[in-house]
């Protein structure tokens, strides 16, 4: 992690015995404590930490609820209730996770957001982002096979609409969704797979997760300016600087958890999933969790025939692709300068491209028809011409702004420029504080 | 072939080495590499491991697929005399369910009056005839005589949900989900649906009675 520069000494005998063996210690004080980051990272990221604590949570109460849980199309509809009404604090539990699930996505979100705003996929960080793109795919999978498990009509028939997608394939479409759900519909053989792997795909999440953090560590964090850190000026230690900024942020975001588990717990699901699936009926307005609901947008915006490659293939290519996008935007954005700070117009496209992810999902929430359906595919053409036209093409014609020759300078630029004459000076503080 | 070459050529870097020597490297003066011989080890290690990987990881995926008790062959038999003109009734069939319905005559002659060229899916999707019949009405019904009855699987042919009757533009079935539209004879007219509704195998095995599958 921070390579051959280890600063970790043993103050006891114990230590130095166990570091001499394992060195566990050591790698725990060199990745969170001595470990440098940038002296000026504001709060938004410090959702990489809120984001770990989310992971732990819907673990923790995930584990508890699978001791109540019976995945069976008989009992699993009952068990949830029994969950809610019969085990001890059954309903605080289940309230935590479902919630923990839309809490786990509104930070990924912020932070998947944050990396397009500074611009923290550009090299050297490609793979660091990849990891990420992996991760948020998983989080996906398991949000979805985890919202089947309730066995309500939102759950069966999501699953049913979800595993059509593969139908689209030519050729292997519908063995591979006979694949999927163990038979020609949703039913029990479907429901106790979804459960184990739903129990499953978190602890891949944590393996990438290691990764992630892994490249993060080799690479270093990137900051709100996007210069690489040039010397120790321009970083502090991990703790206390970065450690007690995360924590603080993570209080205030478990009060908003909290709000929706105590306050508004069923605000985020919908009220059709307290209906026992019924294979024969489908709801009237059938809509996924809130954090699928741009990709939805997406998938109902292709109504037409693209050459040789029919609309329902369409729909879901296109669906597919707004997500694959993600993973090659290090090599679409041609830009020198990573932060948008730097960047005047990439600034106007990106709040342009924020707002229109949200309205993508506010459409997905709407019944596919009439007006909707084109507005919708103005947005799905604006979220691929940001990818696809404008991060490759305004790399090239942008004139960025000045950037600062390092952070030290930047941050003494934002504070009023007294100390741009002697930086030397005036950064020696973080450091004696220290 | 390359990784070969360089365990040789550190072989024998090593074998000039005082201490390689102790260790005593197989490759001497008087022994020679056969590299065929060796490439051919290579190839079929790498071969039958590969295979063997393959043979152990289909018992994994072929569990997932539709298990005996689903695939076991069924059919079932529905008793259609209650089923009076503009009367419907959905029967479960394979876990899904099936429309039947005894057409109305207005609802017939709508069918039959849309020009051929309108339609999104020009296949009449009919499992009782050949592949490529065109999906004129009669060909979507039980056929001449019986064009009244309309039997289809009553799943939308976009992504699997269950249209509603007598609903959308065209007075036929509605897909909540994503908006397809079918019309009186279940063909698939507007929206994101690729086909027309599917007409199962089946036939009246009385004048009241049908057999699916």
């Amino acid at each position: 992690m921070s390579g051959g520069h280890s600063t970790y000494t043993p103050k006891t005998g114990l230590g130095r015995w166990i570091d001499a063996r394992m060195p566990l210690p050591r790698l725990v004080y060199d990745s969170f404590i001595a470990y440098p980051v940038p002296r000026n990272l504001n709060y938004a990221y410090t959702f990489g930490g809120i984001l770990a604590f989310m992971l732990v949570a819907q673990i923790m109460t995930g584990v508890v609820l699978a001791m109540h849980y019976v995945s069976d199309t008989s009992l699993a509809f009952r068990s949830v209730e029994s969950i809610m009404r019969d085990v001890n604090s059954g309903w605080l539990l289940r309230y935590l996770h479902a919630n923990g699930a839309s809490m786990f996505f509104i930070a990924v979100y912020i932070h998947i957001f944050r990396g397009l705003y500074y611009g923290s996929y550009k090299a050297p960080r490609e793979l660091l982002w990849i990891l990420g793109c992996i991760i948020y795919l998983l989080m996906m999978a398991t949000g979805f096979m985890g919202y089947v498990l309730p066995w309500g009509q939102m759950s069966g028939w999501g699953a049913t609409v979800i595993t059509s997608f593969f139908t689209a394939i030519p050729l292997v479409g519908d063995w591979v969704q006979q694949l999927l759900l163990g038979g020609f519909s949703v039913a029990n053989p479907t429901l106790n797979r979804f459960f184990a792997l739903h129990y499953l795909l978190p602890f891949m999440i944590a393996g990438v997760v290691v990764l992630h953090v892994w490249a993060l560590h080799v690479v270093g964090q990137t900051n709100p300016t996007g210069i690489e850190v040039t010397s120790t000026t321009d970083t502090v230690a991990f703790t206390p600087y970065a450690t007690v900024k995360d924590s603080f942020a993570m209080i205030l975001y478990i009060a908003l958890f909290a709000y929706f588990v105590f306050y508004i717990p069923n605000y985020l699901g919908h009220p059709d999933n307290y209906t026992e699936f019924d294979s024969l009926k489908t709801p009237a307005h059938i809509v996924p969790e809130w954090y699928f609901l741009p990709f939805y947008a997406i998938l109902r915006a292709i109504t037409f025939n693209i050459g040789p490659i029919n609309s329902k293939l369409g729909g879901v290519l296109a669906m597919f692709g707004a997500i694959a996008v993600l993973f090659v935007v290090p090599w679409l954005d041609t830009s020198k300068v990573r932060s948008a700070t730097y960047r005047p117009s990439y600034r106007i496209f990106y709040w342009l491209f924020a707002a229109n992810a949200i309205f993508l999902g506010w459409l997905g929430s709407r019944p596919a028809e009439g007006t909707y359906v084109i507005m919708a595919q103005v947005a799905t053409l604006y979220y691929f011409a940001f990818f696809l036209v404008i991060m490759p093409l305004l790399g090239l014609i942008e004139t960025p702004r000045k950037v600062p020759n390092s952070i030290t300078e930047a941050v003494l630029e934002k504070k009023g420029g007294a100390g741009v004459a002697h930086p030397a000076r005036a950064t020696a503080a973080p450091d004696a504080k220290a | 072939m390359r990784e070969v070459d360089r365990a040789d050529s550190e072989a024998s870097s090593f074998a000039g080495e005082a201490e390689a020597k102790e260790f005593g490297v197989p490759v001497s003066a008087n022994e020679t590499i056969d590299h065929n011989r060796r490439d051919f080890l290579y190839i079929a290690t790498g071969m039958a491991g590969a295979v063997g990987v393959a043979a152990a990881a289909w018992p994994f995926i072929d569990q997932m697929r539709p298990d005996a008790s689903t695939l076991a062959a069924s059919s079932i038999e529905v008793d259609v005399a209650s089923v009076t003109e503009g009367m419907a009734l959905t029967v479960k069939w394979r876990g899904k369910p099936v429309f039947i319905r005894n057409r109305a005559p207005d609802e017939i002659k709508a069918a039959q009056e849309v020009p051929m060229s309108e339609l999104k899916d020009p296949i009449a999707r009919n499992a009782n005839l050949a592949s490529d019949a065109p999906a004129t009405d009669v060909d979507r019904s039980a056929g001449e005589g019986k064009e009244n009855w309309l039997v289809m699987v009553g799943v939308c042919t976009h992504l699997g949900c269950v249209p509603l009757a007598q609903q959308g533009d065209y007075g036929g079935w509605f897909c909540p989900c994503h908006g397809s539209h079918y019309d009186t004879a279940g063909r698939i007219r507007k929206g994101p649906a690729p086909e027309n509704l599917a007409v199962p195998n089946y036939q009246f095995i009385s004048d009241t009675k049908i057999r699916i599958g």
